[in-house]
């Protein structure tokens, strides 16, 4: 392989693509289970709208946000389970035999998740809008939507990637998961933090990540663009990509070390 | 295996499905983390919910959620079985399980009794977490052991469901059929306020999900004011009967393929 590194890049995530979208078992979940506890829940707690304080009248348009989180966790389900089969199947040692470079094979990885990450959004936003939520920032607050939760995403897979790397087991990755749903369920996406009652739950939230992207996608929805909560969402998403890959970067070099 | 009655083979099953359990955790903490989960972020996150006009619950939304979250675990304790009879199928060994039991009933009565063991342990460590989160109790002994009975047929009217789905189709990919209709079920039930507070499409699914019955009972026992109790139970034995039927004929269909 004597191609520069955007070539190497290219082929990795060619290959993750084409996993990918030939795997409907990996594609249809994360884009069916979002969208049915959109429809349950955002009947089911209309009435919390009622609360004085509530930001908005209509519960669907402040939980469409989490359809996109989810989705990106399933997206970090998708990249953590493809790089551990390839551990697994021994493709990984059979990489390491070539001058494929480290990042090539991280961000190339990253490839197919980016397509689902792509495809659901797309998918998330048109029921959203198709059962009426309206964005109070307009077509350039769906286009910084579209950004972030493609950006989640990535984010999420990466941290996948580095799960494979470190386990080597898609068995391993998958038990992972309910780890990071923990995260999203201690988060802001059932109630803004100012009206969580439970002290303890309340300041989970607030240190919890995932409060501030979902905020970040929320306020594009329903708050309007407010600085402070996009610069904080993106900011933390940014971490995120870049912890993770660093991480995934030094699992790596420890396994191809190992082989 | 002793190839006695039905109980010798239920039992033996059971302990054995419960030793597998015991020695994978991996098997276990997923079906133990989820209702905690939940439960974390229902009444933890939600309790805000009480303050809806017209939510009338009086025993505190900590003890409004923990009744679902209880009879979902149920649910989903006998779901994941189906999984673990799925599982047995694909490597064999239920094959031969068809062929050494007698009374082959009890394969079904010993998958349904490691479901309820397990879910045991997942309802202890459910309502150590409801206590500790300071849940109140207004109904007596007799109220509490009408909901843990509601709970426990809740958890085989889960298992009847899979394992007759585990027994038609004998493969882990059923999967999805086996726990998207309950989720659905469960779901479409008042989650997170009194019935009377739901509109729309909701409400009116809700009216007629026979879920609806079991939680509402359930909030009522908890509650210490009972409602429509002899409803539930009698919904709850109807289905247990039905789906009965609907695991026996599945485990009919079995037979044919050994």
């Amino acid at each position: 392989m004597r191609h520069g590194l955007a070539h190497q890049i290219a082929f990795i995530a060619w290959r993750s693509v084409k996993r990918t979208l030939r795997q409907p078992a990996v594609l249809i979940p994360p884009l069916v289970f979002p969208l049915m506890l959109m429809a349950v829940n955002s009947s089911g707690l209309r009435a919390a709208t009622h609360l004085p304080g509530f930001p908005t009248d209509s519960f669907l348009a402040f939980f469409l946000p989490f359809s996109f989180m989810q989705g990106a966790l399933f997206a970090a389900s998708t990249a953590g389970t493809d790089l551990a089969r390839d551990v697994d199947t021994g493709f990984l040692n059979r990489l390491a035999l070539t001058p494929l470079r480290g990042w090539a094979l991280l961000v190339g990885q990253l490839g197919g998740a980016t397509v689902q990450g792509v495809v659901q959004a797309f998918v998330y936003l048109s029921v959203g809008l198709a059962f009426g939520v309206r964005f109070v920032t307009g077509s350039g607050g769906i286009l910084a939507l579209l950004l972030l939760s493609i950006l989640i995403a990535i984010g999420w897979a990466a941290v996948g990637i580095w799960l494979a790397l470190r386990t080597g087991s898609g068995e391993a990755v998958q038990s992972q998961f309910p780890l990071l749903f923990f995260l999203l369920f201690i988060s802001s996406m059932n109630m803004p933090r100012n009206l969580i009652e439970v002290d303890w739950f309340r300041d989970a939230a607030t240190l919890n990540p995932v409060s501030y992207m979902i905020e970040g996608l929320r306020t594009l929805i329903i708050g309007g663009w407010d600085a402070q909560a996009l610069v904080l969402a993106f900011g933390m998403t940014s971490a995120l990509i870049v912890a993770a890959l660093t991480l995934s970067a030094v699992a790596l070099r420890q396994r191809m070390a190992r082989t | 295996m002793s190839r006695g009655t039905t109980w010798t083979v239920a039992r033996a099953l059971a302990w054995r499905q419960l030793r597998i359990l015991l020695k994978n955790p991996s098997l276990f903490v997923p079906p133990m983390l989820f209702p905690l989960m939940s439960f974390t972020a229902f009444a933890g996150g939600l309790a805000q919910m009480r303050h809806v006009p017209g939510f009338d619950f009086k025993g505190g939304y900590t003890s409004f959620q923990y009744v679902f979250v209880l009879l979902q675990s149920a649910a989903f304790s006998g779901v994941f079985m189906g999984f673990g009879i799925a599982r047995d199928f694909e490597r064999g060994f239920a094959r031969r399980l068809l062929i050494a039991a007698q009374r082959r009933s009890g394969l079904v009565v010993g998958y349904a009794l490691a479901a309820l063991l397990r879910w045991s342990m997942v309802a202890v460590m459910l309502t150590l977490v409801a206590l500790i989160a300071q849940m109140q109790i207004g109904g007596n002994g007799v109220d509490l052991f009408g909901l843990y009975a509601l709970a426990i047929i809740v958890n085989v009217l889960g298992t009847l469901w899979a394992a007759g789905i585990a027994l038609r189709f004998r493969s882990v990919q059923a999967g999805p059929l086996m726990q998207t209709p309950i989720f659905m079920v469960l779901f479409l039930a008042p989650v997170y306020v009194p019935l009377s507070l739901l509109s729309g499409w909701i409400a009116s699914v809700a009216k007629v999900n026979p879920f609806t019955a079991f939680v509402e009972a359930g909030r009522g026992f908890i509650s210490g004011e009972p409602y429509h109790s002899a409803l539930a139970f009698g919904i709850a034995l109807t289905m247990a009967s039905l789906l009965a039927i609907w695991a026996l004929r599945g485990l009919r269909r079995a037979e044919r393929t050994i």
